[in-house]
């Protein structure tokens, strides 16, 4: 079969990504022609300023060679500049006479700088500052003059002037505006930055408007409207780019601010006709940040490969300037302004500046100087809306304030030995993410987690991975769609598959499939268990459990360990043990030749390394109730030993803590969950660092929620005080049943009510009383004879063929 | 010489999505795994990362995601997909009459030393 002719104009970043991802899911789909107008092969436009400050060389940015395109079997017409595109024909035809024939067009032509329109700008030495030419013009002039001139102090002027500067000329900035990157910062981080830069010697003319640029046949100086001149050998114009719409204008696409493409990036003119990166508009913007491009590139490409999904929804961005050795991070509507209310930290003998802006409690700009470390997680917040009245005292003190871990307190990726672990979590050192981000080519924070697996677990190194994304590959992080899908199976993010489970009362795994369009047709590790947790805590009793869909410690009722053994613990009803359970488990442990046991955090016994045959005849011999360790379900509830002994006990903490683990063991919860229970308010049985925990006073309890011993300590937050331990297992159970209903799969309790807000919570569970019992009633019924799994194997649904392995009877064979 | 084919179980005895260890008597134990649609594949039981048994993996389309850290391994051809890399040994198996069979020679040779750990 013939294959259909798709031609790409423009060879840079946005467009040759299509054409990767297109060739990752439909490689013999197309046959491909690329047009470029450089003599290059696509490289890092974004790297082009360490390049101009001698950091990098213009080799060390090539992104991919030209063997790639002959390895892809692409043939790439250099240097070949298309003037024009015959609709009807289907043809596009280059400068030099070269056409080229298509059932696919793909216009990927970037951005033009704007050239301010003055007399003098045709003059010798006049540049804009684009491309790989404009590069060299630069550093070929850095080495004969001396005196430059930089007309534009946005990101790209002064990263431009930096480099002039590093390559020895006397910069001048000429900048309209009265500071700095004004549409980025706010002026006083605009002032620390030009104060910055002066100290390495750039000189600044703010609020100047340039007359002419003045010369014979090779430019001489600059002339200002008062009148004044300051002398100019090169004359570097950064004042902005434009959308390059020249060529699908002529071709009578229609343009606005870019050429109008739909969430397919199909130009809405011509459907044949597709645009991606800065010469596109798509919902009126046109981006110019690698992100957001690359995003499109995805769509665009399942598209040109006729799988029909994926819709590119528009994008946030945030700035970073890359100039060595300055901080600075920007997002969202920094400037503030009616309504808006500003937290501010300024410190100018440190050089930090931070200014946040909230406006109906959300965080929706922020503007950081010196110390950028939290702007991914202030860009986070931003982008999720979320409320932060809560975090409100400790926002300005980032991240780390609420409790870390990890990467010893490090904030900043430079000042950190490349032999200094970033991800805690992972063991991922920081020669190792650099090494990855240049050798894989790895542009998003996205790729640095799968490729190096850093930050791909708490994330709370997340700034860090950044900065050295940001140092290495020039990435910036302007992430993502606002949803977030739930894996590669799908587009449909969590809340949305739990809204139509219910809404259509889906009971399986297959029917969800076929009712969302998953992608793959089982789906894969990471949506399946979480498909079958909704289910199961949506429709109890009618949905059924799918053991498949379970991690394999919920499979087999023990937790796997690094050697493929299991771990046991039985369940001891609020840490309470006796001699004959503790004789049971001795003997145990000597006929199964158990090697280690261990009392675990949640006042019980680990036994560790118990042979996956054992198992069925362990839990037998120990004959105590699952202690659901292994599961994703309440785990224990941790007491002290209250006013029963304790000569400081106010309350039955004990009793309170047996009576709560009795009537919510089995129970399968978005996350694990763990209670405490104290007698008294010194709290010896950490209830503050519990999803539920309950603390004894004299005139009753107190019930905190959503604290967590993890990866960052996050201590719970009082939540009502009532009087009986009857309202203790209302309040905690309809709190709980809450989370079990509308939690997202492997979300605790914390991230939960960080999500949904105390405010809600409250609402549902204390304001609303008959909403509380029946909350409280529906965990009842979904727990009502619920089976153990170590004993009522048929009911739990457990395969007992998995305990035991098969023993082929293999005939002798000769030897080979 | 002639193949020897050892039956090894029923395809009705691995559970659909999921898998069973075979025991031997040198060697790591080798998974067979059974997808959706009902085609078997073996491979050692052990993950080309850390070593972990990959039959107590779930099991989508025609990979395993194993279960002590996620990687996802490739039915067909024992390899690691996505960004990891790294192959465990596969088996040949013939499915005759619902019967799932291994390779005698394979059973008793194949992949006994430790891939360098």
């Amino acid at each position: 079969m013939q294959k259909m002719k798709l031609v790409m104009v423009g060879n840079g970043m946005a467009g040759v990504r299509t054409l990767e991802e297109l060739l990752k899911i439909a490689p013999d789909l197309y046959d491909i022609t690329v047009f470029g107008a450089e003599p290059h092969p696509n490289y890092n436009r974004i790297l082009l300023s360490p390049v101009l400050a001698g950091e990098q060389t213009l080799d060390e940015i090539v992104l991919n060679p030209l063997a790639w395109y002959e390895q892809q079997g692409i043939r790439l017409h250099l240097g070949r500049k298309v003037v024009r595109i015959d609709r009807v024909k289907r043809l596009v035809h280059a400068e030099d006479g070269t056409a080229a024939a298509y059932d696919r067009l793909l216009l990927a032509t970037g951005s033009s700088p704007f050239m301010l329109p003055v007399p003098g700008k045709d003059l010798d030495g006049v540049i804009a500052y684009r491309d790989i030419a404009d590069t060299q013009a630069m550093i070929d002039a850095a080495a004969r003059y001396k005196n430059a001139v930089v007309i534009g102090g946005g990101l790209l002027g002064l990263e431009a002037a930096n480099g002039l500067m590093r390559r020895g000329m006397q910069v001048t900035v000429v900048h309209l505006m009265p500071w700095l990157m004004e549409r980025q910062l706010d002026e006083v981080a605009g002032g620390m930055l030009r104060q910055s830069l002066q100290e390495r010697g750039i000189r600044f003319e703010l609020g100047a408007q340039t007359e002419a640029l003045v010369g014979e046949a090779r430019v001489r100086a600059v002339r200002f409207k008062d009148g004044r001149e300051i002398p100019a050998d090169l004359v570097v114009m950064a004042a902005g780019i434009r959308p390059n719409t020249l060529l699908a204008e002529s071709t009578g696409l229609h343009c606005q601010r870019g050429i109008v493409v739909n969430d397919t990036l199909q130009t809405v003119t011509d459907p044949r006709i597709y645009a991606v990166g800065e010469c596109a508009a798509h919902r009126g913007i046109a981006y110019g940040l690698v992100a957001p491009l690359f995003e499109q590139g995805k769509v665009c490409a399942t598209h040109l490969a006729q799988f029909g999904i994926g819709r590119y929804s528009g994008s946030q961005t945030s700035t970073k300037l890359k100039v060595t050795g300055i901080d600075l991070f920007s997002a969202g509507d920094f400037m503030g302004g009616d309504g808006a209310e500003e937290i501010v930290l300024s410190d100018p003998y440190a050089g930090v500046y931070k200014k946040l802006v909230i406006k109906d409690d959300k965080l929706i700009g922020a503007c950081l100087y010196g110390d950028t470390v939290d702007g991914s997680w202030y860009f986070k917040l931003l982008r999720e809306g979320r409320k932060v009245g809560d975090i409100r005292d400790k926002l300005m003190f980032g991240e780390s304030s609420l409790g870390d871990a990890g990467h010893q307190g490090h904030s900043k990726a430079a000042a950190m030995a490349d032999s200094d672990e970033v991800c805690g979590c992972n063991g991922v050192t920081k020669v190792t993410i650099c090494k990855a981000i240049k050798d894989k080519g790895l542009f998003t924070l996205d790729e640095v987690r799968k490729h190096t697996k850093a930050s791909a677990s708490c994330g709370s190194c997340t700034g860090l991975v950044e900065q050295l994304l940001m140092a290495t590959a020039g990435g910036d992080y302007s992430a993502a769609p606002k949803t977030k899908a739930m894996c590669g199976c799908t587009e449909h993010g969590h809340q949305a598959v739990r809204d139509a489970i219910r809404d259509r009362h889906l009971l399986s795994i297959d029917e969800v499939y076929r009712a969302l369009d998953w992608r793959t047709p089982n789906g894969c590790a990471s949506c399946r268990p979480a498909v079958n947790y909704y289910l199961l805590s949506t429709w109890p009793k009618e949905a059924r459990d799918d053991p498949q869909s379970r991690f394999i410690n919920e499979r087999s009722h023990a937790n796997i360990q690094k050697d493929g053994t299991y771990s046991v613990i039985p369940r001891m009803w609020g840490g309470m043990t006796s001699s004959s359970e503790l004789r049971r488990i001795a003997d145990v442990v000597d006929k199964y030749k158990i090697p280690s046991v261990k009392v675990t955090g949640g006042q019980r016994l680990d036994l560790l390394g118990v042979k996956k045959e054992d198992l069925p005849a362990v839990w037998k011999d120990i004959g105590m109730p699952s202690g659901h360790a292994y599961a994703k379900a309440l785990r224990t509830v941790k007491t002290c030993v209250g006013s029963e002994w304790c000569r400081f006990g106010t309350q039955d903490s004990t009793k309170m803590g047996q009576d709560l683990e009795r009537a919510l063991w089995r129970m399968y919860a978005p996350h694990k969950v763990k209670l405490a229970v104290s007698g008294c308010p010194r709290n010896c049985a950490e209830a503050g660092i519990k999803d539920v925990g309950v603390v004894g006073v004299d005139s009753g309890w107190e019930i905190h929620i959503a604290g967590n011993a993890g990866i960052k300590t996050e201590v719970a937050q009082f939540f009502v005080k009532v009087k009986t331990p009857d309202e203790v297992r209302e309040y905690s159970g309809a709190f709980l049943q809450l989370y079990r209903e509308e939690g997202w799969y492997l979300e605790r309790t914390v991230h939960y009510l960080h999500r949904v807000g105390m405010e809600h919570v409250k609402k549902r569970v204390l304001d609303d009383a008959a909403g509380r019992k029946a909350l409280w009633e529906r965990l009842q019924f979904s727990l009502d004879d619920e089976p153990d799994p170590w004993f009522e194997f048929e009911k739990a649904q457990v395969d007992l063929r998995q305990f035991e392995p098969l023993r082929p009877v293999i005939p002798i064979v000769e030897a080979v | 010489m002639n193949e020897e084919w050892v039956a090894v179980c029923r395809v009705e005895d691995i559970p659909v999505l999921g898998a069973r260890r075979i025991a031997r008597e040198r060697g790591a134990a080798v998974a067979v795994f059974r997808t959706a649609d009902d085609r078997v594949f073996a491979l050692l039981d052990r993950c080309p990362h850390k070593g972990g048994p990959l039959s107590q993996g779930i099991v989508a389309g025609d990979g395993v995601a194993c279960p002590l850290h996620n990687w996802t391994i490739g039915l067909a051809d024992g390899c690691a997909r996505g960004a990891d890399s790294g192959c465990t040994p596969k088996f040949a198996v013939r499915v005759q009459g619902g019967r799932v069979h291994l390779d005698a020679q394979e059973l008793l040779q194949h992949a006994l030393d430790p891939v360098a750990a």
